[in-house]
């Protein structure tokens, strides 16, 4: 009798959590309890947003654009619709950033696990970025925002890295704005390579085994491009909260921030609600402030 | 008349075993009915709030980690019941050995205290049967730590229903750089047993087959079974509370697909509730994410 109380006790206990769920999770979100002022806004590169202080921006953030299929499906859309929305969405997004005087901006674009995708939905991709990159080589130009592709680059087709070449080519010189996009990128292939890197190097004599630490592995990764290499802000989109093995030895220190929202809908109001959850953390790095 | 205090004491003793046993017995249910879904192998920790629980309470300096010890053998516990095979927890980072050398001392005072109390008969290693692992550069501890962590782990090695991996003196990159370390010698050793040599040529045949045989010598597993962690499978849910989203250079390498949460509680506020919403939004996902694992 009492075990069956118990059993059917346990059971209203589990209908009953997903009332309880605003209590338990909480992310930059549950500290939100002011709302950004809308109003104030002004678009320049001198002026932050109400509530927003220069002082406090992020000089790295990084993005996972998660959502884009669910984004098509739910606007019934064809899934490639959902990618060009992204692809949209991301330009936006890097622009404003650079506004708001952030330095740099990564974008996790394809992730090497993302080959396992269906073909077609690969292809159309892998045609998407070529181009979408084409077509902005002279909005990067006349913007004046370095663009850099980091990832294995192995299988992709021979005319995106063509492109990727040219418009990496075109963009070098540019130093205050810096756009990096993630293609075929895995963090642990990232640090494999590194590793590799300071094998050769340690072989041809030009590093000793007692000079491996974490500054010279950090050199050798992938995000050795910028001078910012570990994002300050992550911002991972559509509610999932992982990494999906984006930047893992460069997230270390990294503010994360998990929205809700499809990529295709993170608007500007989105992005000013991110940068104030991160203005307003306390990051100790392991130490008392 | 005398004898009444005493006997309501022990009246008062008798209800509140008798609704702790209630309370056991409808949380082991509880979890019956969870565990008919699947369940999470690995769980990670960051125990991050003790201080600020201290503050909150009005309570003196080390009281909040003292709270936060209790927290985390109730955690344990709900873990080992629930059949969470191995629990790893975020105890000492080696940048924590930047806080106030006193704060720092007391710290190691505590975790001495608690490594020594893992080894008696009433402790929870004894109730569940745990194998106890020390990751992190332990050289960077004092030596009676670091011998009491050395004798935990060997009185507890032949145990294997359950595994505890406490992380102190530890971050990640300082484990990777380790792994990667290990992987180089590996690799020299592997070369000059199997008796190649360095190329000087640089004729681009020659460096061309250079490469590919670089790129052969070490693989991902070579790193991965280099790690400290790789005693352990990839956690499959990281709780970190305070409601700090950061990882704080903790099982980087291992958590590429580990789901986050980050509930508000401060770390010696946490309970059952918590870990029921992490395992149930695990089982909400567990589908997608088994179909991730297959594609790695």
């Amino acid at each position: 009798m009492l075990s069956l109380l118990c059993f059917l006790l346990s059971l209203l206990f589990l209908l009953l959590l997903p009332c309880l769920r605003p209590c338990f999770s909480a992310k930059g979100s549950l500290k939100d309890k002011k709302k950004i002022d809308k109003g104030t806004y002004v678009v320049g590169e001198e002026e932050p947003p109400k509530g927003l202080r220069r002082e406090l921006m992020p000089r790295h953030v990084a993005v996972i654009m998660d959502g884009n299929r669910r984004w098509a499906k739910q606007a019934g859309l064809l899934t490639s619709q959902g990618y060009e929305a992204g692809a949209k969405r991301l330009i936006e997004f890097a622009e404003l950033c650079f506004k708001l005087g952030i330095n740099t901006v990564s974008a996790f674009a394809f992730s090497t696990e993302n080959w396992e995708r269906h073909k077609i939905e690969v292809k159309s991709l892998m045609y998407l970025f070529q181009r979408y990159l084409k077509s902005k080589i002279q909005f990067f130009q006349s913007k004046e925002i370095r663009v850099s592709v980091i990832g294995n680059l192995a299988k992709i087709p021979e005319s995106l890295l063509g492109i990727i070449t040219e418009i990496e080519d075109a963009t070098k010189s540019y130093k205050k704005k810096h756009l990096i996009l993630a293609i075929d990128y895995s963090g642990r292939f990232d640090i494999l390579r590194a590793c590799k890197s300071i094998v050769k190097k340690s072989e041809q004599g030009l590093i000793r085994e007692e000079d491996v630490d974490e500054t010279l592995l950090e050199r050798e990764l992938q995000t050795k491009c910028t001078e910012f290499p570990s994002p300050d802000l992550l911002i991972r989109t559509s509610g999932e909260q992982r990494i999906s093995n984006f930047f893992l030895w460069q997230l270390a220190y990294s503010e994360l921030f998990f929205s809700p929202v499809l990529w295709p809908d993170f608007d500007k109001d989105k992005l000013l609600e991110a940068l104030a959850s991160y203005q307003r953390r306390e990051r100790r790095f392991g130490c008392r402030v | 008349m005398a004898e009444l205090p005493g006997q309501i004491r022990r009246m008062s003793g008798g209800i509140s075993q008798l609704i702790e046993q209630i309370y056991g017995f409808s949380r082991r249910c509880l979890f019956r009915v969870i565990s008919m879904g699947p369940i999470p192998s690995h769980l990670a920790f960051i125990m991050d709030g003790n201080r600020r629980y201290a503050k909150k309470h009005g309570l003196e300096d080390g009281s909040g980690h003292k709270a936060g010890f209790s927290a985390l053998m109730s955690m344990l516990q709900y873990c080992y019941e629930l059949g969470i095979k191995y629990v790893t927890i975020y105890a000492f980072s080696i940048d924590n050995f930047r806080r106030q050398p006193e704060e720092v001392q007391s710290l190691m005072d505590l975790m001495l205290e608690k490594i020594k109390s893992l080894l008696e008969k009433e402790s929870i290693v004894h109730q569940y049967g745990i194998r106890v692992y020390f990751i992190g550069n332990l050289a960077l501890l004092n030596d009676q730590v670091r011998a009491a962590a050395e004798k935990v782990m060997k009185t507890t090695a032949k145990n294997s229903r359950v595994v505890l991996l406490i992380c102190i003196a530890y971050n990640s990159t300082n484990e990777i750089v380790q792994a990667v370390k290990k992987s180089c010698i590996n690799t020299s050793d592997n070369m000059e047993a199997s008796g190649n040599y360095k190329h000087e040529d640089r004729d681009s045949d020659i460096e061309g087959t250079d490469m590919e045989n670089q790129e052969k010598r070490i693989q991902l597993v070579d790193i991965e079974e280099n790690m400290q962690m790789s005693v352990a499978p990839n956690p499959d849910i990281l709780i970190r509370s305070s409601g700090e989203t950061r990882l704080s250079n903790f099982l980087l390498w291992q958590t590429g697909n580990t789901q986050l949460f980050s509930p508000a509680a401060l770390w010696p506020e946490i309970g059952l509730r918590h870990l029921l919403w992490a395992v149930l939004n695990f089982q909400r996902n567990h589908s997608y994410l088994e179909k991730r694992k297959k594609q790695l």
